[in-house]
């Protein structure tokens, strides 16, 4: 019990070192620090419109999260996110306006479904090249992520271009589109089922404890008749699949259409979610939201007390450091207690 | 030691069938796309060393860490601040020397900083790599100002006198920038420190077995600490290489997955520096096509796939070469001596 | 030099890890030019022991003495500095270097820019193996050698050294009669230079022939020290284990029935792509063990995994129950009745980080009762999970511990449980009793006896020659991926097996 408690406290304790260490960057960058704060909550949590932002801000990193999460589940280390995600904005962007004349109970699914698949297809590759060929993940999916950018960038201004100078698809038909309750997005309600779901999946299904075998030893897994190749495949689409529905909540419950240079950088604070929750699919919410605050508040900030919104990098940056190396882990509990995330066993074979 | 030297001779040409045939393939393509011109092959053959130096330097600090048994998945991001700390060093110091040794220590503090973790903290080493990677582009965009300049210029070509006027090679070879001569002498030298000195020897043990390495008196902890940090160092050449001579500003995101792509020609060239270099080559060779399709008029208007081919080579190759060549024995374990 | 000076003395030495107490206030002197064997069982604390002397691990407390003088052994080097060498369980050669770089390494020979002078090297270690008279090649890589020639490059590396107590931990467990034999006159030629020997091993027949004193360790303690002459394999075997123990398996003569497992001319290659199982066949009849001898490495952890469907066969066939598996997953092949007791217990028996109810089903967790409709049905798991705890005595705080903390013999317990719980016709068993306590090498033998007379199938594999003797009914002896000879259990001899495991002959 005790040791679930100090499993709790490693990323709060995180997260204030980093907030603490940001403040002193701020401070030797000129600025206060308080006030820097003071506005980063104004702008994120101060009344229902900033809150409203907020969660629309943490609905793609709440499923950037799970992404990374859920491919953590198998010891995969899904860094093409952004990839995965870019993919899934741009085909729900094409299917929320090429396709007229639907109720939206059928255009709205079938957009975000037809997202969600084009990312699942493009993150099941860097899974069918590991299992394969033996090529680390980590490397293809970010040259996947390179990959992806350029080719919706084609996309997104040769074959699905609105009329104009500007590079980018046509507005989404309104039936495509996803609802704000007030200020508050629906998409993000959408996303807090998904974890829900993936919880469950990975917590009561047999395919759930597949996945976890695999990720803690693939080959007492294979020995056991799991077919490992199969598990490094179907997780990595589902990683896919969970990244890019991010980015077709996004495209259409936020930004209506999509354009290149659509939330660069995502696939990378999935991550930070992703272990600021210890890989578990429910403390990706809560995770994702802190990010999510941050964001929504940044540009109050630079607004308010002159400190460049990159300073949220920064923060992340140190939260990551905190909760993934094992700097505070090392602290609290002795090695044999941590049961700590691994995910270099693969790395060079076959 | 065969006492048949001519056997010894056909041995080599079949061992390196693949390169060779390889290269007599790019030439030819070479040649052809650049319509036999030689000044457009001169530009080509330039164009892919150029591009190859950061590559090489990359794939160089990568072997250093894997063959003592640490995965640097953070070269990427290593570079990136290298070429940061060393433009502000250089544009304020106004010192382009001051502004590369400034890129090395950078890369060697990074260097410290992912053994510390890997090493000494015994963290998982690919997770470290990343955290790197994301530290460094949240630091360099946050810390970078626009408007910075380098005073005195960029890094200018050094022309080695007579050779230099050699056609086609003296340009391509003897008529370079700084950082790239460097290289071309660091390589042949890593390649004999390592397969010919204690250091080499001890640190290909620590790498392939490092207990065995541990009883008789080799330091892993220590010989790992050393060899990642100078790979942070050589990391860091790349870095300045890419702000101070290639470029001559910093941009955000500026290493644009190099780093990465220098892992696949670590892992192609074999941890072996001679064939880093070769696979740096071929890549290099990759993104320099781009200037061989202006040259035809190729998809010059679709430029979004002359982009993409430094990547979609890099995955090919992985997926062709991870499995066949064989890695360190015990890189990604941390090494603990109870 | 006086035979009765002290070369080693170590005094109340302690070492504990976690709660388990590896040595307890053990004391151990060793006199130069002797042989002193280290006895007990799995687990007594003698590895510990001499880790603790050659600087591997740290003594929690006591005192080792070199030549009378207190020393500080916090690392190799200093038991290296201090002229203590050891040949370790597990060999400690870099395996892509060569015999000679494998034995300079940490100290070559080298220039003043410290590049090594690679002739200089080879020609000491010639001169070395010529002094020694162990024979080995200085530039072969030490991968691609054979185990005992490996064995030989760890002496000599440790002589390199100018080691004069030299620790020997297990070093004929791997090795085949005629390979120990030869071994054990190498010791003796080294004790009769003068050299101090520490020899460890649980084979009461080696102690008495080579041994000059016994020190006898059971449960991290010294139990007592005693001479060849003045006792025997019985009485070693008392004070070792602590109550009188029976050699032998006892078992009823087999009635074999249907052929189960047929293999026909079967080729495999192992992971670096040679041929390791080279155009064998063999037939395991029901109500049977079959036993394959061999020293480890000629290509029975490919055989294994190819009939367990974990490798590919590259040519030949394989019947199971008349089936051919050739083309068949892992799980179709042990849902044909395949029970599979994996080798590497810790890599590929248990998913250590699972419970030890989840590893209890880890074959068949995706069926009826603990699968419904894809979930997971846990009151069925955890009832099963009890019931298999209790009938196998497998020891666990709980059925939701991590089975990563339990003992060697209860994991093997676990998988025995799992693997025998499980209908099936055929039972292939790798190194079942490797590195656990005699109660659980009992158990497990047992099991693997009872499992015959069911009438199973049974094909063993073992680089321990006793339990392939005291268990087979009939053996096959495997030399580079081909059965030499295949015999009933009784017309086979330790010494003819031996021979033929070490030069792939039958012929004097």
């Amino acid at each position: 019990m005790m040791n679930n408690f100090r499993l709790f406290l490693i990323p709060v304790l995180a997260v204030a070192l980093a907030i603490a260490t940001g403040a002193v960057i701020i401070a030797l960058s000129g600025s206060s620090p308080v006030d820097a704060y003071k506005a980063l909550i104004d702008g994120s949590l101060s009344d229902s419109k900033s809150i409203g932002r907020t969660l629309e801000k943490a609905t793609p990193l709440v499923m950037g999260g799970l992404a990374v999460a859920f491919a953590f589940k198998a010891g995969l280390f899904n860094i093409g996110g952004q990839g995965q995600l870019v993919f899934g904005a741009l085909i729900a962007g094409a299917v929320g306006y090429g396709i007229t004349g639907l109720p939206w109970i059928i255009h709205t699914p079938l957009a975000l479904l037809a997202g969600a698949v084009a990312g699942a297809m493009w993150g099941a590759i860097p899974g069918i090249l590991k299992a394969s060929r033996g090529a680390h993940e980590v490397i293809t999916t970010i040259m996947l992520n390179f990959v992806a950018l350029n080719m919706t960038d084609w996309l997104a201004s040769k074959v699905w271009r609105e009329e104009g100078v500007i590079v980018r698809t046509p507005h989404i038909e309104s039936s495509a589109e996803i609802p704000r309750w007030g200020e508050l997005p629906a998409g993000f309600f959408l996303a807090v089922v998904v974890a829900f779901l993936c919880w469950y999946l990975l917590r009561s299904t047999t395919f759930g404890f597949e996945i976890k075998s695999v990720g803690l030893n693939p080959n007492a897994a294979s020995y056991a008749g799991i077919s490992v190749k199969k598990i490094v495949i179907m997780t990595m689409a589902i990683s896919g699949l969970l990244a890019a529905l991010g980015g077709a909540i996004e495209t259409q419950g936020v930004v209506g259409r999509y354009e290149p240079g659509f939330n660069a950088g995502l696939g990378f604070e999935g991550i930070t979610i992703a272990l600021l929750a210890r890989t578990h699919p429910l403390a990706v919410i809560p995770a994702a939201v802190l990010i999510g605050a941050m964001e929504a508040g940044g540009s109050m900030m630079q607004f308010k007390a002159d400190v460049s919104p990159e300073i949220t990098d920064i923060i992340q940056a140190l939260i990551l450091i905190f909760v993934a190396t094992p700097i505070l882990v090392r602290w609290f509990l002795s090695q044999k207690e941590t049961n700590e995330l691994s995910v270099s066993t693969t790395w060079g074979s076959s | 030691m065969s006492a048949n030297p001519s056997k010894n001779i056909k041995q080599f040409f079949f061992s390196k069938r693949w390169w060779i045939l390889t290269t007599v393939l790019l030439v030819f393509f070479t040649l052809w796309t650049s319509e036999f011109q030689q000044a457009n092959t001169t530009s080509v053959l330039v164009s892919t060393l150029r591009h190859s130096t950061p590559l090489v330097l990359g794939a160089m600090c990568g072997l250093l860490c894997e063959r003592s048994g640490v995965i640097n998945i953070g070269i990427e991001g290593q570079m990136l601040m290298s070429a940061w700390g060393g433009f502000m060093v250089a544009s304020t110091s106004g010192s382009l020397l001051l502004g590369v040794f400034a890129g090395i220590g950078i890369g060697m503090m990074m260097g410290a900083v992912l053994a510390g973790i890997s090493v000494g903290l015994r963290g998982d080493q690919i997770i470290a790599g990343t955290v790197i990677n994301i530290a460094a582009l949240g630091i360099t965009s946050f810390f970078f100002s626009l408007g910075r300049t380098l005073p005195s210029g960029k890094a200018q070509v050094i022309k080695l006198g007579p050779l230099a006027d050699i056609p086609v090679a003296g340009r391509v070879l003897f008529s370079n920038k700084p950082i790239t001569f460097l290289t071309l002498l660091m390589i042949p030298t890593l390649w004999f420190l390592l397969f010919r000195t204690k250091w080499g020897l001890r640190t290909r043990a620590v790498g392939e077995h490092p207990s065995a390495a541990e009883t008789v008196g080799i330091s892993v902890i220590g010989m790992r600490y050393l060899n990642v940090i100078m790979g942070g160092g050589i990391a860091g050449l790349a870095g300045a290489y890419l702000s101070l001579e290639a470029v001559g500003s910093f941009e955000r995101v500026m290493t644009n997955g190099k780093g990465f792509v220098a892992l696949a020609v670590m892992i192609f060239g074999r941890w072996n520096p001679v064939g880093a270099w070769g696979a740096a080559l071929l890549f290099g060779y990759a993104s320099a096509i781009q200037t061989q399709f202006q040259f035809r008029d190729w998809l010059t208007d679709d430029p979004q796939f002359i982009g993409i081919i430094p990547f979609v080579v890099t995955i090919v190759v992985l997926a062709g070469f991870v499995g066949r060549a064989r890695p360190p024995a015990s890189i990604g374990q941390p090494y603990s001596r109870e | 030099m006086s035979l009765n000076t002290l070369a080693l003395e170590a005094t109340g030495i302690s070492k504990t890890f976690g709660s388990v107490k590896a040595n307890d206030q053990v004391n151990l002197e060793v006199k130069k030019g002797r042989i002193h064997a280290l006895l007990g069982e799995n687990g007594a604390g003698k590895s510990t022991l001499v880790n603790i002397l050659f600087g591997l691990y740290k003594a929690d407390s006591g005192i080792v003495k070199v030549d009378g003088e207190p020393v500080d052994l916090g690392r190799p080097k200093d038991a290296i500095d201090r002229g203590i060498g050891m040949v370790h369980q597990h060999f400690q050669l870099v395996p892509v270097l060569t015999v000679a770089e494998n034995i300079v390494l940490g100290n070559e020979p080298s220039n003043k820019a410290n590049v090594i002078d690679i002739e200089n090297a080879k020609e000491k270690v010639r001169e070395l193996a010529e002094k020694y008279q162990l024979d080995v090649d200085t530039e072969a890589i030490v991968e691609d050698l054979p185990v005992g020639t490996q064995q030989r490059v760890e002496i000599l590396r440790s002589l390199y050294r100018e080691a004069d107590i030299l620790i020997l931990d297990e070093p004929t467990a791997v090795l085949t009669p005629q390979e120990t034999d030869h071994l054990l006159q190498v010791l003796k030629k080294l004790a009769s230079q003068g050299v101090a020997i520490i020899f460890i091993t649980h084979k009461l027949r080696e102690v008495l022939e080579v041994a000059d004193e016994v020190t006898v360790m059971r449960n991290g303690q010294v139990v007592g020290s005693t001479t060849p002459a003045e006792t025997d394999e019985s009485g070693l075997a008392e004070m070792m284990v602590g109550r009188s123990v029976v050699l032998r398996v006892s078992k009823e003569t087999a009635s074999p029935d249907a052929t189960i497992l047929e293999v026909i001319n079967l080729c495999v290659q192992d992971d670096r792509e040679l041929m390791a199982v080279n155009d064998l066949s063999l037939k395991v009849r029901s109500g049977e063990i079959f036993g394959i001898a061999g020293v480890e490495g000629n290509g029975q952890r490919e055989l294994v995994e190819t009939i367990t469907g974990l490798r590919t066969a590259d040519t030949g066939e394989i019947l199971i129950g008349g089936t051919s598996i050739t083309e068949f997953s892992p799980r179709q092949i042990s849902e044909l009745g395949v029970a599979h007791i994996p080798e590497d217990r810790e890599k590929h028996g248990l998913i250590g980080a699972h419970s030890v109810a989840d590893n209890l089903i880890l074959n068949r967790y995706y069926e009826s009762p603990f699968s419904n409709r894809g979930i997971r049905q846990q009151k069925a798991i955890a009832h099963y999970a009890k019931e298999m705890v209790e009938k196998f005595d497998i020891r666990t705080p709980s059925i939701e511990t991590p089975s990563s903390s339990l003992s060697g013999g209860n994991k093997q317990k676990a998988i025995a449980a799992r693997e025998f719980s499980h209908n099936a016709q055929l039972l292939v068993a790798s190194q079942p009793t490797r590195g656990i306590d005699v109660g659980s090498i009992e158990f497990v033998h047992q099991q693997l006896i009872n499992q015959r007379d069911q009438g199973l199938a049974v094909l063993l594999v073992s680089a321990e020659l006793d339990e392939i003797l005291s268990l087979s009914d009939r053996i096959g002896v495997i030399y580079r991926g081909q059965l030499i000879v295949t015999a009933n259990a009784t017309d086979l001899d330790r010494n003819r097996i031996g021979r033929i495991m070490t030069t792939g002959s039958d012929s004097n």
